[in-house]
């Protein structure tokens, strides 16, 4: 079997063993619950403005895009069914994953991956502490935690910039726009668009930790470590987000 | 009547590391008592860091058994391992000292993780403040290891190494990019600790002075000098034997006279280097 096969099949196999260790841990002492916190402070408040500038620009930059393709049909009113369910269903978890993975996925990888080039995870390990549970296991739970509702809030940013560009730029009626919105979504719109952020926190969280974990080779291996992170988390939450998308789009399809 | 055997800390049973295909150590065989000290060195790559990792349980043999106070450790679980490892204090390399914790954080940190250690809350604070005054750095409690100079940084790390008192210290190339005054301060920290605790000691090291310094001197709890161990008819009572790695393999073990004596191009480098 080719060499590259080879390591990528041992790849998966690694990181699917640090995904059974970090769920393994969830329910074993100790907890560490301050880690916990600051984890969640440190993604999910410090990802907060450019999550809410995020959704609000790609709400209005949908809008108006929608508002002139819809007006060719006579059906312009109709935007902000287009815009909620977009957001909801696709854009809103999609591009909220994308801007934590940019942001935290490279710095829990350069994190662990600065720890574990000045053997700071092997003085953990010698000093009787799992690496997984001190440093994977709270960012996995506290990203699991954070980015739904990072989604939720990107959403109704995004619609209300959409909002904002219906009733100012393309001079729709704002009530008019709200109410569509809203009769726009239904229960399953709200399982599918909290569902994929946290298969999407899995993606940021142990891709992030996965690749800082196994960064060899001093600064400029923190540094590729770093850049493959950002690389395959962004590219598996586009995968991943098909597949998603594929199975629920076919139980619609089923259920009708 | 027979003199009892001392006991076996630490054992190497033809051991073979590997990464990715390329040997780091081959078939590696020896032994330390207790009490004993071994210097262990070797050129850049030789394996000697991966001996010390693999002693410890953080590195696992592809064949071989590693006995560590007399359990084999070769086949344990992690979780297993820590209970073992409360036993053995280590200094990295570089010190690796927590860069987000405080001195005081790191130096208790053994302690506060450590469940087989069993120290009272209460007494953390005091045998940290202990251990720092051991290594001189009193005054670096609140600071982070960034603040500290690469001397000071060792010397703290010399301090998580040694407050739960473990009966076996590794030191990992502990004078590497030191100048030589720090470096002094350095071993000489080694030899006070190996001197007052009376630990079992191995050292990894490519300079063949800090090897000599080990071999030859002892603590001084009088002044807090270093002094010739056969000073005043004083015998060396530790049985100090050189280890040298070429390529993984073990090439010499031996006494410092051995070492010396040795006409091998590749060992006389390292005792030509220092004029020990």
């Amino acid at each position: 079997m080719p060499r590259f096969v080879i390591s990528i099949i041992l790849a998966v196999q690694d990181f699917y063993l640090l995904t059974g260790r970090a769920l393994r841990n969830i329910g074993r002492q100790p907890h560490y619950t301050d880690d916990i916190i600051l984890q969640m402070d440190s993604i999910g408040v410090g990802s907060l403005l450019i999550v809410v500038l995020t959704g609000f620009f790609s709400g209005a930059v949908m809008t108006l895009q929608l508002a002139r393709a819809l007006a060719r049909w006579g059906q312009q009113g109709q935007v902000g069914t287009a815009v909620s369910l977009t957001l909801v269903r696709e854009l809103g978890p999609a591009l909220t994953a994308l801007m934590v993975a940019g942001r935290n996925s490279s710095g829990m990888a350069s994190e662990l991956g600065s720890m574990k080039v000045t053997e700071q995870i092997d003085a953990m390990r010698a000093l009787g502490t799992d690496p997984i549970q001190k440093l994977v296991t709270p960012r996995l739970i506290a990203t699991c935690v954070v980015l739904p509702l990072l989604t939720i809030i990107a959403d109704f940013v995004g619609m209300f910039g959409g909002y904002i560009v219906a009733v100012f730029l393309v001079d729709l009626n704002g009530r008019r726009y709200w109410s569509t919105v809203w009769q726009a979504l239904g229960w399953d719109d709200f399982v599918q668009g909290l569902l994929k952020p946290l298969v999407f926190a899995f993606v940021v969280a142990l891709v992030g930790c996965y690749y800082g974990l196994r960064a060899t080779g001093g600064t400029q291996g923190v540094g590729k470590a770093t850049t493959q992170a950002v690389v395959a988390a962004s590219v598996l939450i586009f995968v991943l987000t098909f597949f998603l998308t594929r199975i629920f789009t076919s139980q619609l399809v089923t259920s009708s | 009547m027979a003199a009892t055997s001392p006991k076996s800390i630490l054992r190497f049973d033809h051991v073979t590391v590997s990464f990715d295909g390329v040997p780091a150590l081959v078939d590696l065989s020896f032994e330390v008592c207790e009490a004993d000290a071994r210097i262990i060195l070797g050129a850049a790559a030789s394996g000697k860091t991966v001996l010390l990792k693999t002693a410890m349980g953080l590195v696992r043999p592809d064949s071989g058994s590693v006995y560590l106070f007399g359990q084999d450790i070769t086949r344990l679980r992690e979780q297993q391992l820590f209970d073992i490892r409360s036993k053995i204090g280590m200094l990295f390399q570089e010190g690796a000292l927590f860069d987000s914790l405080t001195i005081e954080e790191n130096v208790a940190y053994p302690l506060v993780n450590q469940k087989a250690i069993q120290c009272a809350a209460g007494d953390v604070e005091g045998r940290v403040k202990e251990a720092l005054h051991f290594v001189e750095l009193d005054q670096t409690l609140a600071q982070f290891p960034s603040e500290l100079s690469g001397g000071m940084r060792r010397r703290a790390a010399i301090a998580r190494a040694v407050v739960s008192a473990p009966p076996l210290l590794l030191y990992d190339s502990p004078t590497a990019g030191l100048d030589p005054i720090t470096a002094h301060t350095i071993i000489a920290l080694i030899i006070k600790e190996r001197d007052i605790a009376n630990t079992t000691t191995l050292m990894v090291t490519h300079r063949y002075q800090d090897g000599n310094l080990v071999a030859n001197f002892r603590y001084n709890p009088d002044n807090g000098q270093l002094i010739p161990a056969r000073e005043n008819g004083h015998q060396p009572q530790r049985r100090t034997k050189f280890l040298v790695l070429r390529d993984g393999k073990l090439v010499f073990e031996g006494t410092q006279a051995e070492l010396v004596a040795s006409r091998d191009p590749y060992i006389s480098k390292f005792t030509k280097q220092g004029g020990g």
